[in-house]
C-alpha cells in the first residue's frame, strides 16, 4: 500500500491524460485501506459507493491529527486550541465552497444531505407559521401554493416536501419521468406554472444514474419565480459542479459518498436567500442576544450552525476535497463514465436482465441498476456477495421510481474513482450466473 | 457457481419452495389476516389463519412478494402448521426465532421445525434473518389476533 503525497502530482510520475484508466484507479485504490481485504474468500469488489465511498488514508489521517492536536470547540472560546480549531473550521468551508464554485458564507454545515434538504423545508415551514418577518415573505406557503418534486426522487427529497404540504397546506406535485424513468424539461414544463413556489429535484438520479437538465428546469422555475433546490447527492462526488452556474438557488450533498466520513453534510444557499430565512435548528451559537423572551440570530452560516459542530468531519471533508481536485474531478468523471459504459455494454448482452433507465451510456453517470428475471434482487446480492462483489440490492430509497419502472426492488452496481474494469466484469460474470444459479436459466 | 456456504443457503428444498409455494393464494374465510412488510427491500405477505372446529390450526393462506428465502420460508410454514394447537404453533415459532438467531449454530432439536429446518443456514446471513422471519411473524401475529 502507498500513501499519495498530494502535494506532488496523484499519479506520480505517469504522464497526466484526460481520464483515470485503469493503471492510475490501481493505484489509488493503494490509498484505500477498506478496499484491501477479503470478503467470503474472495477479494473485495466495492461497487456500492453511489450508497457510500470508502476513505482514503489522507482523510483519515486529516481527522485523527485534528483530534490528536487541535480539538476544541469552535466559535467559542478564546484559548490557543478553540482559535486553530475555528481557523481549520473555516478553511474546511472555503475550500469546499471553492470545489462547487460559490461562496464560503453560502456554505452550510449539516449532518448528511437528508438534513440539508429539511432544514429549508423547516425555513419554508417556519416562514409560513409567521416566524422571520418581512424578509422571510419568499418563503411563506398556503393553500394555493404549489411545491414541485419529481417521480425520481430519493425518499429524502421527497418526504420532507410531503410533510411541508402537510404542514402548510401548500400542494405537493410531481413531474413524471418518462418510460426510461428520466426527468424531462417537457413534463417538467407541464407542472411549473404560476403557483409553483420552490421546485426541489435531483441533479443525477441514484437509481439510474441520469443526469436531469439542470439548465432548462432551473429556467422555467424561476421564470416563474419558484426556488430551485438541486439534489447534488449523486453529482458532486463524482462530476465537476459548478452551482453557481447552475444557477440553482440551493444544492445538498452528503460528504460520506465523496471520501470524507459519515456525519457532515453541505447546504448551498445564496447569500440573499439564507439570510432572509428563519432557523431550523436552534440553540447555542447561532445567536447574537439572548433574553428570557427573546433571541437575535447571527447571519448564515452560522444562523443554521446550532449547536457544537461536526469539526473533525468537516476538516476531513476537506481533506477528501482537495484529493478529489489533486486526481480531477473531469477525469473523475470521464473515468466512470468508461466504466458506465463497459457495464452497459455488458449488460446487455446477457440474457434476462433488464437495465432500469436510458441505455445510453453518454446519458448517464457510472452505476446501473437492474432487474434480473425471476430473481429477486436480495437474492442477486448475495449470490454477487458470495463472490465478494459488494452490489446495493433494494430499492435505494426510490420507490416511486421503481415503482413506475414496474419492480419493487433492483439489484444496483455504482462505481467510483478507485475501480476498474475488472470490477466491473467481476459484477457482470456474477450476473451472468445468477440465472442458472436460481434454477432460471 | 457458488461456495459450499451459498449451496447451504439456498438448499434445493428452499429453492423448490421458492418456486411451487405452498399455501399460496388469499382463501375465503379465516379467523385472521396479517399483512408484514420488509421496508429495505420491499417483501411482502397477507396471511391469514384458519381453525378447525377444536380450534387447532387447519392451514394458513398467504400471498406476496419477495426473495426466495421470504416465499420459501413462508411456503415451509404453511406445510408445518396443519394440526398444530395454538401451543405447539407458539413453540414452533418460538423455536424457529432462536434458530434464526443463532448465527449459524443451529439449535439442538430442529426436528418440531420438520423441513423448515432448513433454512438454518440463512442465520449466518444477518441480513437475510428478516426475510425468514417474515411469514412466521404474521403467522404469530394472527395467532395472537384471533385469541
Ligand atoms: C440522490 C440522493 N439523494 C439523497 C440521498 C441522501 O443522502 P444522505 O442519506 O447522506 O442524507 C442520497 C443517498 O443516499 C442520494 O443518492
Amino acid at each position: 500500500m502507498t500513501i499519495h503525497d498530494l502535494s506532488e502530482t496523484p499519479t506520480t510520475g505517469a504522464p497526466r491524460t484526460d481520464t483515470l484508466g485503469d493503471e492510475e484507479a490501481l493505484r489509488l485504490r493503494g490509498d484505500f485501506p477498506a478496499l484491501h481485504q477479503s470478503v467470503n474468500g474472495h477479494p473485495l469488489v466495492y461497487l456500492d459507493s453511489g450508497a457510500t465511498s470508502q476513505k482514503p488514508f489522507v482523510v483519515l489521517d486529516a481527522e485523527r491529527r485534528y483530534l490528536e492536536t487541535t480539538n476544541a470547540a469552535v466559535h467559542r472560546g478564546a484559548h490557543a486550541l478553540a482559535a486553530a480549531a475555528t481557523e481549520l473550521f473555516e478553511e474546511a468551508r472555503a475550500r469546499v465552497a471553492a470545489f462547487v464554485g460559490v461562496r464560503e458564507d453560502e456554505i452550510v454545515w449539516t449532518s448528511n444531505a437528508t438534513e440539508g434538504i429539511n432544514l429549508v423545508a423547516y425555513a419554508f415551514s417556519n416562514a409560513s407559521a409567521g416566524r422571520g418577518g418581512s424578509a422571510a415573505e419568499r418563503f411563506r406557503l398556503g393553500e394555493g401554493d404549489e411545491i414541485v418534486v419529481t417521480e425520481a426522487e430519493h425518499h429524502s427529497n421527497l418526504v420532507p416536501w410531503q410533510e411541508l404540504a402537510f404542514r402548510t397546506g401548500a400542494t405537493l406535485r410531481f413531474v413524471p419521468v418518462d418510460d426510461e424513468g428520466v426527468i424531462t424539461a417537457e413534463a417538467a414544463s407541464e407542472v411549473i406554472g404560476e403557483r409553483t413556489r420552490v421546485l426541489a429535484f435531483t441533479h443525477v438520479s441514484n437509481v439510474t444514474g441520469a443526469v436531469s437538465p439542470v439548465d432548462e428546469i432551473v429556467r422555467m422555475a424561476h421564470a416563474v419565480g419558484a426556488l430551485v433546490v438541486l439534489d447534488a447527492c449523486q453529482s458532486a462526488p463524482h462530476l465537476p459542479l459548478d452551482l453557481a452556474a447552475l444557477d440553482v438557488d440551493f444544492a445538498v450533498f452528503s460528504g460520506h459518498k465523496m471520501l470524507a466520513p459519515t456525519g457532515i453534510g453541505v447546504l448551498y444557499g445564496r447569500s440573499g436567500l439564507l439570510n432572509a430565512m428563519p432557523p431550523f435548528l436552534t440553540g447555542g451559537s447561532m445567536i447574537t442576544t439572548v433574553t428570557m423572551e427573546r433571541s437575535e440570530y447571527l447571519p448564515a452560516p452560522q444562523r443554521f450552525e446550532a449547536g457544537t459542530q461536526r469539526v473533525s468531519q468537516a476538516i476531513a471533508l476537506a481533506d477528501a476535497v482537495r484529493y478529489l481536485q489533486a486526481v480531477g474531478m473531469d477525469r473523475i468523471a470521464a473515468h466512470e463514465r468508461a466504466l458506465g459504459e463497459r457495464l452497459l455494454a455488458g449488460l446487455a448482452d446477457i440474457p434476462g436482465v433488464r437495465v432500469l433507465g436510458p441505455l445510453d451510456a453518454a446519458r448517464r453517470t457510472g452505476l446501473a441498476a437492474i432487474d434480473v428475471d425471476g430473481v429477486h434482487a436480495h437474492d442477486v446480492g448475495q449470490y454477487l456477495d458470495d463472490r465478494g462483489v459488494a452490489a446495493r440490492v433494494g430499492h435505494h430509497c426510490a420507490q416511486p421510481l421503481h415503482r413506475r419502472l414496474g419492480v419493487t426492488a433492483s439489484t444496483r452496481a455504482s462505481t467510483y474513482l478507485y475501480n476498474t474494469t475488472a470490477d466491473v466484469d467481476a459484477f457482470l460474470e456474477g450476473v451472468a450466473g445468477v440465472r442458472s444459479f436460481f434454477g432460471e436459466a | 457457481m457458488g461456495s459450499p456456504e451459498l449451496a447451504n443457503l439456498y438448499q434445493q428444498v428452499i429453492l423448490d419452495h421458492s418456486k411451487r409455494k405452498k399455501g399460496f393464494g388469499l382463501a375465503e374465510g379465516g379467523v385472521a389476516e396479517s399483512h408484514q412488510l420488509n421496508p429495505t427491500c420491499g417483501d411482502e405477505i397477507t396471511l391469514r389463519l384458519h381453525l378447525a372446529d377444536d380450534d387447532t390450526i387447519e392451514r394458513i393462506s398467504w400471498e406476496g412478494a419477495g426473495c426466495s428465502i421470504s416465499m420459501a420460508s413462508a411456503s415451509l410454514l404453511s406445510e408445518l402448521v396443519p394440526g398444530l394447537t395454538r401451543d405447539e404453533a407458539r413453540e414452533r415459532i418460538a423455536l424457529f426465532r432462536e434458530m434464526m438467531r443463532s448465527k449459524g449454530a443451529g439449535v439442538e432439536d430442529d426436528e418440531p421445525l420438520g423441513d423448515a429446518a432448513a433454512l438454518e443456514g440463512v442465520s449466518r446471513y444477518v441480513a437475510r434473518v428478516k426475510c425468514a422471519m417474515l411469514g412466521w411473524v404474521a403467522f404469530e401475529d394472527t395467532l395472537s389476533l384471533s385469541s
